[in-house]
């Protein structure tokens, strides 16, 4: 009898599971590929996981689906020339990356911008963390299940970027600053919205954490899930928030005080857990300490000029160029050759709201750089993926990726 | 912390260092090739230097004879808040440095980097593949010598056949 059943199944075309899989029948090891285009991975990010049942036994993270050469492209355009392409990179921050930028290239020109403009860009770039932060908390909530935050950061964010619009004169792609200096001067009527956001802000924030710090959903979806200890952490380099969430005060806004920082009065918020919800408090802190800084700056807004007098090296004002023999002739130079900085490397690296966003130059004394890495953030932060992931269900990837708040436009350059 | 830097390096690899030097504040210390790792597990091992954080690999095509590519390490202590930069050369056709890996687990991308973009190799890594480019590409992108506008035919569209070109 059984030999007939089996020999009508072979006639069906069963298949030997047996045989074919390498004695595991069941299949309990199996290997998954989410991605690149996949709505949880934020961007073109492609996990390969090896899966056991529900449980992740090891993530290979694969990139280069948003690869563009950036740093082959730097090398064949003058300083000024890169700036619009360092917005593309963190695309919810761009204007950390302009600053960031200008602060390695004026590094290497020797040159300083003058205090106005140095408070204008603590103004923009702590502006881009809150709304950078804000677009990390309303995803990663819709990750974890709860979609009203994600409107409400949307709409605050929508406030940013009208800020944005009255200052820099767009709202997303801004390429704002200058070589020694800001492309023009904050309006009395930017500097009212500023205020007025401010103002506003802190109590929008309450209201988004009402509905998470007490949400059982949300906490036991992110409540020690994607776990790194300090020493993982450290040893694998990551940076920014991640890095606060372990238990390191590391911040290069108090390590390495840039532009006014060091005179400003903030705090680093630091936890100690190293778990998405840890990551999560810490981003709320920062959005809080961004808005007091902004509210210092406003106060001690300087006024003078904003842009440094260095005819070698930053571009004159356009009435000058159609008006003097000299500025026509640097403004002729400096947008065919580039201004010449001295021969010689120079790394500055900024706090940047997903890490430490350096730029590493190499000069040899003409307009275009010889070579132009970008020490990225979200590039390291993703290398820390596999650890983050390893031993949690299938369920919790979307919350651990969510989490580092990775931007593929920057890790991939 | 400087100049502590300085005298621990040169007192205990004398004729490995072969140049000290600042820009902008910042301390460059170009060493040999074949040392890179022992330095780098003595700066992270150091009780007092501690240089415990790998911020950065990346490569660097000089372009010239001798020494024409360059393998820049940025290092950080979290303890002295303080940056160091190693950097060491290597040429044609022993285009081998030792990884770091084993010092920092950091760096294991960082290299695959470097070697997607100058096809510097680094012995020792786990798993050197191709990062950003395909996986059968045949060139590195960031060298002087690849055009920027790309060498037409070396990736094919879909269903296309793949162009070999004669590189003299």
């Amino acid at each position: 009898m059984e030999e007939k059943i089996e020999k009508v199944i072979e006639s069906l075309g069963r298949r030997n599971i047996e045989t074919e899989l390498g004695g595991d029948p069941l299949g309990t090891e199996m290997i998954l590929n989410v991605g690149p285009q996949h709505p949880a991975t934020h961007g073109v990010l492609r996990l390969v996981l090896k899966l056991d049942g529900e449980y992740i036994v090891d993530a290979v993270p694969e990139l280069g689906y948003l690869h563009r050469g950036k740093e082959k492209i730097a090398e064949n355009m003058t300083f000024l020339e890169f700036l619009p392409h360092t917005d593309r990179m963190d695309y919810l921050a761009p204007l950390s990356n302009n600053t960031a930028y200008m602060l390695a290239v004026e590094k290497l020109f020797g040159i300083e911008a003058p205090k106005r403009a140095q408070y204008i860009r603590v103004i923009v770039s702590e502006l881009s963390r809150i709304a950078s932060h804000l677009v990390w908390l309303g995803t990663f909530a819709m990750d974890v299940g709860a979609l009203t935050v994600f409107m409400w950061c949307f709409r605050e964010r929508e406030k940013i970027l009208s800020i944005f619009d009255l200052v820099t004169g767009v709202r997303f792609t801004t390429s704002y600053t200058r070589i020694g200096g800001v492309a023009q001067d904050i309006t009395d009527e930017a500097i009212h919205a500023i205020k007025e956001f401010i103002d506003n802000f802190p109590k929008e924030l309450e209201q988004m954490e009402k509905l998470l710090n007490k949400n059982r959903i949300f906490i036991e979806r992110t409540d020690g899930i994607g776990v790194i200890t300090k020493e993982q952490a450290i040893d694998i380099g990551l940076s920014g928030p991640n890095l606060r969430a372990v238990g390191v005060p590391r911040d290069l806004r108090k390590d390495e005080p840039y532009l006014v920082y060091n005179e400003l009065d903030f705090d680093i918020p630091v936890y100690e857990e190293g778990d998405c919800l840890a990551r999560y408090y810490v981003r709320l802190d920062e959005m809080r300490e961004s808005v007091k800084i902004v509210r210092q700056c406003i106060e001690k807004l300087p006024s003078g000029p904003v842009n440094a007098d260095e005819p070698k090296a930053t571009h004159p004002k356009k009435e000058r160029i159609y008006t003097k023999m000299e500025e026509l002739i640097h403004d002729f130079i400096l947008t065919n050759f580039g201004g010449t900085p001295p021969v010689g490397e120079v790394y500055h690296a900024v706090e940047n709201p997903k890490g430490e966003l350096g730029f590493y130059i190499v000069s040899d004394g003409t307009g275009y750089p010889w070579r132009l890495k970008v020490r990225s953030p979200s590039f390291t932060n993703i290398q820390a993926l596999p650890l983050m992931l390893k031993g949690y269900m299938i369920a919790d990837l979307v919350a651990i990726i969510g989490s580092i708040d990775p931007v593929m436009g920057e890790a991939d350059k | 912390m400087k100049d502590k830097v300085i005298e621990k390096l040169t007192s205990l690899f004398k004729d490995n260092i072969i140049e000290v030097s600042e820009f902008r504040g910042e301390l460059t210390i170009v060493v040999k090739k074949e040392k890179i790792l022992e330095i780098c597990k003595f700066l992270k091992e150091d009780q007092e230097l501690s240089f415990d954080y790998l911020v950065d690999i990346c490569g660097v095509d000089y372009y010239r004879e001798k020494n024409r590519f360059a393998v820049v390490y940025n290092l950080w202590s979290l303890k002295n808040k303080f940056r160091l930069r190693l950097k060491v050369y290597a040429d044609e056709p022993d285009l081998v440095v030792p990884s770091v890996t084993s010092v920092w687990s950091a760096a294991n991308w960082h290299e695959r980097e470097t070697f997607d973009m100058f096809g510097i190799k680094f012995s020792g890594h786990p798993d050197l593949r191709r990062i950003y480019m395909p996986e059968d590409f045949e060139y590195y992108p960031l060298r002087k010598d690849f055009p920027l506008q790309g060498i037409p035919g070396s990736i094919p569209l879909p269903g296309q056949e793949k162009v070999k070109i004669q590189r003299d």
